[in-house]
């Protein structure tokens, strides 16, 4: 998959990693994170300070992967369970008010919209309360209106946080991101933003055009290999 | 409710209709009856029989409960021992594939060698037969957590014990409800089995004695208990599998 590089992340910041399914963009996340996975790494995977990354992160995926058979409340607190620690219910219902579901703590996924579900999974997410937190493609699956919703609702609330973002979609990264590299098999190249602060306005002209420019650089940089 | 009382309605519209075709195949071919007794005879057979029926199903019920029971305490007990222990997969895992290809019932006349006529011997029956659809089939599941829901616990440093409590358990359950069908089809099985290889009662006991006295209305009557029977444990079942997807997935 991708060859060599040499990727520093900014701390407290928005890295978006921007490239086409397959390159291995979830595998890096995947290694990051410490999860199993089927790449290989030949190097290094380290914060500034030294200290073990694993512990101190938190994900999310396209999927919302919400426990089926439990209330909207108890999969935000699964984290604190899961560790054996007291499940503090009042600050999992303060998230739930802050991912705009407040009245919906007692429902169960399959009650919830696909929106709905992912806000769940960001309150999860913040619950676990990590200084990194590793974005798979979290809005992809969404409709374009509750994406845009999810994004600003993301970036407000993980602000201050080190976020690393996975998408495949230019104007996300475009939006979202203080620092973003396109990814291919062919390596890692970093991309020019807008000057202003994230979250950019998706109509926005600067937006508008770097996003035309970004795709541009995409289709140039991610071609597929002569057959 | 409306939905049980309509599939109540097309239950007993199958059997009637069931009842109906028998007692015309009866009726038109003049079939003796010691060959196949009408619906008719059969009832009669019931009501005059009832109090020898009942002694006997009572026994049979109460080994085919009691073995059920045994079985499916042990084959949940055995697959969550294979989830959280890597070392009694390593050991019992291979043992639990070959056990598997033996046919248990073949295994009746062994076991009645062993441990005599009595209960115990068919209790022994029931709870092998039970035992292992219910522990594969729920072991399989316990095995098969979603990559989503390994990552949540990885991700916590969840210990083994509680990502099995609260993650795997609750996602095996369907695994449950299947080994637990399986084993409601093998349990009554076993008990025909059990008494037919050496018993001196139940309803399996009561087949054999009624066939080789001709009485053959009789031995369908038993037959019919046993039905019976079967029938509430497969009620019993599709409740629960019911009332656990409701509570497992949605409302």
């Amino acid at each position: 998959m991708i060859d060599t590089f040499d990727l520093t992340l900014p701390a407290e910041r928005w890295s978006v990693l921007l490239g086409p399914s397959g390159v291995g963009k979830t595998s890096l996340l995947r290694l990051i994170a410490g999860l199993p996975c089927a790449a290989r790494l030949d190097g290094r995977i380290a914060a500034s300070d030294g200290a073990p990354l694993a512990p101190r992160v938190a994900m999310m995926a396209q999927d919302d992967q919400l426990l089926p058979w439990a209330s909207a409340l108890d999969n935000v607190m699964i984290g604190a369970r899961l560790r054996g620690d007291r499940p503090q219910r009042d600050l999992a219902r303060g998230l739930l008010v802050d991912v705009g579901l407040g009245d919906r703590a007692a429902r169960k996924p399959a009650q919830l919209s696909a929106g709905q579900r992912q806000r769940v999974a960001l309150a999860r997410t913040l619950y676990e309360d990590r200084a990194v937190v590793l974005l798979d493609e979290p809005f992809s699956a969404l409709d374009v209106l509750t994406r845009h919703r999810m994004q600003d609702m993301a970036a407000r609330l993980l602000h201050g946080r080190t976020v690393v973002l996975i998408t495949h979609d230019p104007a996300e990264a475009i939006r979202l991101a203080d620092r973003a590299w396109i990814v291919s098999r062919k390596g890692i190249a970093p991309c020019g933003l807008p000057d202003d602060i994230p979250p950019r306005a998706p109509e926005a002209a600067a937006t508008l055009a770097a996003q035309a420019a970004l795709l541009q650089r995409m289709r140039r940089f991610c071609a597929p290999r002569a057959a | 409710m409306r939905s049980v009382g309509r599939r109540f309605w097309r239950g007993t519209t199958a059997f009637l209709v069931a009842i109906a075709l028998w007692q015309a195949v009866v009726g038109l071919t003049g079939v003796p009856r010691f060959i196949l007794p009408g619906p008719g005879l059969v009832a009669q057979a019931l009501w005059d029989n009832g109090a020898l029926i009942w002694e006997n199903a009572l026994w049979s019920a109460g080994n085919l409960g009691l073995g059920l029971v045994i079985g499916i305490v042990l084959g949940v007990e055995t697959a969550l021992l294979l989830t959280l222990s890597r070392r009694a997969r390593w050991l019992l895992r291979p043992m639990l594939v070959v056990a598997q290809a033996v046919p248990v019932f073949a295994l009746a006349p062994v076991i009645t060698l062993w441990m005599g006529y009595g209960m115990p011997s068919k209790i022994v029956t029931i709870a092998l037969v039970t035992y292992f659809p219910v522990a594969s089939a729920l072991f399989d599941r316990l095995m098969a957590l979603p990559t989503g829901l390994a990552d949540l616990s990885h991700l916590a440093g969840a210990e083994r014990w509680r990502e099995t409590l609260l993650l795997r358990l609750p996602h095996a359950v369907p695994g449950l409800i299947t080994g637990l069908r399986l084993a409601v089809v093998y349990g009554p099985l076993a008990v025909l089995i059990g008494e037919w290889v050496g018993s001196s009662q139940g309803l399996g006991h009561l087949m054999l004695m009624a066939n080789g006295r001709g009485q053959t209305a009789l031995m369908f009557a038993a037959l019919f208990v046993l039905a019976t029977l079967s029938l509430a444990l497969w009620v019993i079942v599709e409740a629960l599998s019911r009332w656990s997807v409701r509570r497992l997935s949605s409302a």
